[in-house]
């Protein structure tokens, strides 16, 4: 059974703490060569490889991400 | 954006309703958000979003009111037990527990923490301890480890002049008014998962008037310890971990087997931090 998913990225929020690229399985996660409103480089997903595990969003202190997940 | 697959039936996860939608102020990476989030995570799937009071405290987390969605109290420097306390017994059927610091707990507060413990209050506490003073500027609190260089201590704290790191989890596991002491961390998602399932044994017990449940939360403090938030995190598994050692301590008012005597007073290893 194999799933398929997606991260929603409030980038806004994001303070770019790193922690979540770690904690990514697949390293779909890196931060971003720019910069949020408050200065911040933003985590973004750069790899279509997530299988909606939530690993990211359950370690981010800021609760900034959301996971979509559909199983293929 | 895959459109096909951000659709709101797909969803598996996002920020509970629970936490406001105020940007928290702690540093990027900080233990702190992680652990608000698992708490509020918490009372949002045991559905007890209106009757629960919070107590928050002084020192980092002085603003937890602003980032939780329910009731809030704020208490004097160290005193949220002894006002938790209060609230509880005006007011049994709410669930109610104290959101502390290391610097408010285990240092100002230890004797309020203690006795609410001794009398064995029927209330949670979630602990944070990062090992030293973060909102102040990184001072050497009562946790800081052996030879931890601090700004008050920079040339790493001394046996001699600062005395020994003090575990409080161990020493309120001995008392037996508590029913409940674990220690966890947020650090990955392994270990947020674990220290969810402790929080909410910890609210459970309190619905089932059990006594005191204690959760101290071992966290990073980047800015304190100047380094970046997956350094802190590294440096805290290599470090803390040996001094605070992660898991349940005290389970149904029983000690887990395997942590004898000399883990919870005497003889467990201090380790010196180089």
């Amino acid at each position: 059974m194999a799933f398929k998913g997606e991260i929603v990225i409030d980038k806004e929020r994001c303070k770019g703490c790193a922690v979540c690229v770690g904690a990514c399985p697949n390293q779909v996660i890196e931060l971003s060569k720019n910069v949020n409103g408050k200065g911040y480089n933003y985590a973004e997903a750069v790899k279509d490889a997530c299988i909606g595990c939530t690993s990211c969003a359950i370690v981010c202190p800021d609760g900034v991400i959301s996971v979509y997940k559909v199983k293929l | 954006m895959n459109t096909d697959i951000v659709k709101p039936e797909n969803l598996v996860y996002s920020r509970t309703k629970v936490l406001t939608d105020a940007t928290m102020h702690y540093c990027p990476g900080c233990g702190h958000g992680t652990t608000h989030r698992i708490v509020a995570e918490v009372i949002e799937e045991l559905g007890i979003q209106d009757s629960t009071v919070g107590v928050a405290p002084v020192g980092c987390s002085v603003l937890a009111y602003n980032y939780f969605d329910v009731d809030f109290q704020e208490a004097a420097h160290g005193r949220a037990p002894a006002l938790a306390t209060a609230i509880k017994r005006l007011n049994p059927h709410l669930s109610v527990f104290t959101y502390q610091g290391d610097g408010d707990l285990a240092a100002i507060g230890t004797a309020e923490t203690i006795h609410a413990a001794n009398r064995g209050e029927n209330i949670t506490m979630i602990f944070v301890n990062n090992g030293i003073y973060g909102m102040t500027g990184g001072q050497m609190a009562p946790t800081t480890l052996v030879g931890m260089k601090s700004a008050t201590t920079p040339y790493g704290r001394r046996v001699d002049l600062n005395g020994y790191p003090l575990r409080i989890t161990e020493i309120l596991a001995t008392l037996p008014g508590t029913c409940f002491v674990s220690r966890q961390s947020v650090h990955t998602p392994a270990a947020v998962r674990k220290a969810k399932k402790a929080i909410r044994q910890a609210f459970e017990n309190q619905q089932q008037k059990k006594g005191l449940s204690f959760v101290e939360i071992v966290s990073n403090c980047n800015s304190g310890w100047k380094m970046t938030p997956v350094q802190a995190n590294k440096w805290m598994e290599e470090n803390m971990f040996p001094n605070y050692p992660i898991g349940d301590i005290k389970v149904d008012g029983k000690i887990v087997e395997g942590i004898g005597t000399d883990r919870l007073v005497v003889d467990h290893p201090l380790t010196v931090v180089q």
